[in-house]
């Protein structure tokens, strides 16, 4: 009802969940009633194995997403949740690219991969696969400079979110 | 402990005994046999209904009339299913209840085995929690955890799927476990002080104050102290259809309900109150009218134990998280008299200028049947309703002067309720004369449910408001879409009377003429040998006033009937 901002600002969001079954839908289910994308969603065990992590990121209004930050919070499962887009808090993400390269273009890939601190994990006569990881953005513009070449496949895991410092994610 | 082994149904209903449930509404079928013959020896009483949906609602009737969750019991698929509605009507009012679905055996869960329903996924949209039973061991740590659930903080409706091989299965485990809820922090319910002194502040500022009183203010059991803070501060308290009996109708601070077809007064006191402080309502669009205007240059104040509700539907100036009666009992420590004389001046001249109303002339109108019914029971019965014309009209003219006396379906708005939802009621304060209001398109959903009141001998006495049309919809589309009726034309409705006889202990009523009213409701309460039907024959289309249309701000609200020529834009709000 109060959506009156248009701006559709990239969200990182994080939620501490008990890990029970069911409880990935529901919260799935709040951002799809609202009308938000989920762009990426990382879960994983937490330290403590009874409960997990995800990292969602999503688009959209900020009144949107604090509506549905409090109903995330609200959950049974849920311990809690939090949007860390404007903090400064750690962002990461890892991607696999696949290119088919000649002989010739090695060398250029290569290079590239050195500037943004890529490693190539598998090589093969035709093609190459490289990992890069860091924040989104230096992801995106090493992804730029690849494109070059014949991107065949792209994996990227989606972004995790830790906050800095003794505060809490 | 006694030794003897038991299975997983039986550990089940052994808990819920342990829970304090009296009954259980519901219906059986395969997947639900071994819970159903462990019901056999539990001082647990079944009421077997005639349709799942009414096994819902009568435990959301049980539920608002008492206060304590309603328990419903069916078997899986269909059956499951068509618990859906209810669980929705229970959801969207806040109304506690488990409802317990017999499960196709776990090996088979995702073949399309034989009534197999993914109810978990179903209806995860409107529940408050739910569970799909893994092992029997963890029927009592659910059951428990889901009666934790239901009732506290903001209450709703928790589903627990039970496959049949853990409810058939051995028991070994412990019948008192701990629950293991580590996210579930029922909502604080002390508020923060800070926030209830800058809230004090603000009403002491206040000259034109209205407090608002919703469905939490009953669910809290706020309303001495809602009473005492109002008479303190002499500040008039308007309530939303669920929160009639919050605040006594009839006490001269009370302008009754607002909104769509709430008093001309409560809504005149809101476009021009300087305060608005919303007591556990959710600020409904049906109350709201056009969301950005709404009471736009008063100091807003929303108290609501569960924060998400916070700037859903309007911003406020201060939001209070805390349990109604919590928050008021704090408030009334810092809070003195206001100035509000010129106020409740103003008030009075609403009232005496915009009353609620209804010509006698012409046809049987439903206004003076309860209007009618109003001056006999004086409040002291509890009344439920169905969903449409006759709904609003009991809202209007029934005065609610206590807590947990009036039922109604209000976020759902599911016909259907009425009936079922009375006998719940009945059941659970078998002491207070029940009555339901009911329309004939209402009453025809779920009228099977008189065989479940016959049989239990449950004296529930209903007015079938009879005008042979879909009266609420046939009301907008006559001001809204140039009287083209469409789907909305009941002609050739049973005779409601004959078909109550047709049920042992059914005692069936016809009310047609005006002079004929306080006989025939005479007759009805002194009926009490089973459930009673009234049909009630009353002109076919008269319109509800006042009305806002849907989207519509406040100050829009036609006080009654428009002129013939006055065309009406359609409306723009939801429904
Ligand atoms: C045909 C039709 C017409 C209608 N017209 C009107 C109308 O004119 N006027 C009207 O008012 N309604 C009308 N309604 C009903 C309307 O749709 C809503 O259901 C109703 O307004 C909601 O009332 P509520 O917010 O008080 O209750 P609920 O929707 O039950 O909300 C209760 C609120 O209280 C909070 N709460 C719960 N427990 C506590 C606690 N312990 N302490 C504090 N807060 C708590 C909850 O979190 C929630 O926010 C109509 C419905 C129908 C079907
Ligand atoms: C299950 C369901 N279906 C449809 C509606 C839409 N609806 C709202 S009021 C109404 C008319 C109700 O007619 P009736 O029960 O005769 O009551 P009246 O308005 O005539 O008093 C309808 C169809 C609804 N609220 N619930
Ligand atoms: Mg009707």
């Amino acid at each position: 009802m109060s959506e009156t901002s248009t701006n559709m600002a990239i969200h990182t969001i994080s939620v501490y969940v008990a890990n029970k079954p069911g409880v990935l839908a529901r919260i799935a289910q709040i951002f799809a009633r609202r009308g938000f994308n989920i762009d990426s969603l990382v879960v994983s065990p937490s330290s403590d194995g009874r409960y997990s992590r995800m990292t969602i990121a999503s688009q959209g209004s900020a009144e949107g997403l604090e509506q549905i930050i409090l109903q995330v919070s609200k959950l049974v499962d849920v311990m809690h949740c939090m949007d860390h887009s404007t903090g400064d808090a750690i962002v990461r993400e890892m991607a696999l690219a696949k290119l088919r390269v000649t002989f010739e273009q090695r060398t250029e890939v290569l290079q590239i991969c050195e500037h943004f601190g890529c490693k190539t994990v598998d090589l093969t006569p035709t093609a190459m696969t490289v990992m890069v990881t860091g924040p989104s953005e230096k992801l995106d513009a090493c992804l730029a400079m690849l494109r070059q070449f014949e991107l065949v496949e792209l994996v990227r895991t989606g972004k995790v979110v830790m906050a800095r410092g003794d505060e809490v994610t | 402990m006694s030794e003897k082994t038991m299975t997983g149904a039986e550990a089940l209903v052994r808990c819920l005994e342990n829970e304090g449930v009296e009954y259980i509404f519901g219906l059986s079928g395969g997947a639900a046999l071994p819970i159903f013959d462990a019901i056999v020896e539990s001082k647990i009483k079944l009421i077997l209904v005639r349709h799942e949906q009414g096994a819902t609602h009568m435990a959301d009737g049980y539920a608002r009339a008492t206060g304590k969750p309603g328990v419903v019991l069916v078997t899986s698929g269909p059956g499951a299913t068509n618990t859906i509605t209810g669980i929705l009507t229970a959801h969207m009012d806040s109304v506690p209840m488990i409802v317990l679905t017999g499960q196709t055996i776990s090996p088979m869960l995702g073949k399309d085995a034989f009534q197999e329903a993914d109810v978990f996924g179903l209806t995860m949209p409107v529940v408050k929690h739910s569970y799909l039973i893994k092992s029997t061991e963890s029927i009592p740590r659910v059951l428990r955890e889901a009666m934790h659930i239901t009732s506290s903080g903001r209450p709703g409706p928790v589903l627990i799927d039970v496959p049949k091989d853990f409810s058939a299965g051995e028991f070994a485990g412990d019948l008192y476990p701990e629950m293991d809820l580590p996210g579930f922090s029922p909502d604080s319910v002390e508020p923060d002080q800070t926030i209830v002194r800058q809230i004090a502040e603000a009403l002491s500022k206040s000259r034109k104050p209205v407090i608002l009183a919703g469905h939490g203010a009953l669910i809290s059991g706020a309303e001495d102290v809602l009473r005492q803070l109002a008479e303190k501060m002499q500040a008039p308290v308007t309530n939303t259809l669920l929160g009639k009996g919050a605040f006594p109708e009839s006490h001269p601070l009370s302008l009754g309900m607002l909104g769509m077809h709430g008093t001309a007064y409560a809504n005149k006191a809101l476009v021009d109150c300087d305060l608005v402080m919303s007591v556990g309502s959710r600020f409904d669009d049906r109350i709201i009218g056009k969301a950005p205007l709404f009471c736009r240059d008063a100091v807003r104040i929303h108290i609501d134990i569960d924060p998400s509700e916070f700037g859903r539907m309007i911003q406020c100036d201060h939001y209070c998280q805390g349990d109604a009666k919590i928050v008021l009992e704090r408030l009334l420590e810092h809070v003195g008299e206001l100035n509000t004389k010129k106020w409740l001046t103003t008030l009075d001249g609403y009232k005496r200028r915009y009353p609620l109303t209804y010509k006698k002339r012409g046809g049987l109108k439903m206004q003076q049947i309860l209007d009618t019914l109003n001056t006999m029971t004086g409040g002291d019965a509890i009344m439920v309703t169905d969903v449409g014309q006759h709904q609003m009209w009991a809202a209007q003219f029934c005065r609610t002067e206590k807590p947990n006396t009036w039922l109604s379906s209000g976020g759902a708005g599911t016909m259907g309720y009425g009936l079922p939802a009375g006998i719940g009621a009945a059941f659970g304060k078998p002491k207070s004369p029940v009555w339901v209001i009911a329309g004939d398109g209402g009453f025809q959903m779920t009228m099977c449910e008189l065989a479940t009141a016959a049989i239990n001998k449950i004296p529930v006495k209903v007015i079938v408001m009879n005008n042979r049309y879909l009266g609420m919809v046939r009301q907008w589309q006559t001001m809204f879409y140039d009287d083209r009726k469409s789907g909305v034309d009941l002609e050739g409705n049973p005779d409601f009377a004959k078909l109550t006889e047709a049920f042992p202990g059914g005692k069936g009523f016809t009310l047609k003429r005006a002079g004929d009213i306080r006989k025939v409701l005479e007759k009805a309460m002194a009926y009490n040998d089973g459930p009673c039907v009234i049909n009630a024959i009353v002109e076919k289309t008269d319109n509800v006033f006042p009305m806002i249309p849907a989207g519509a701000p406040l100050e829009e609200m036609l006080i009654s009937e428009p002129k013939s020529n006055q065309k009406l834009e359609k409306p723009t709000g939801s429904t």
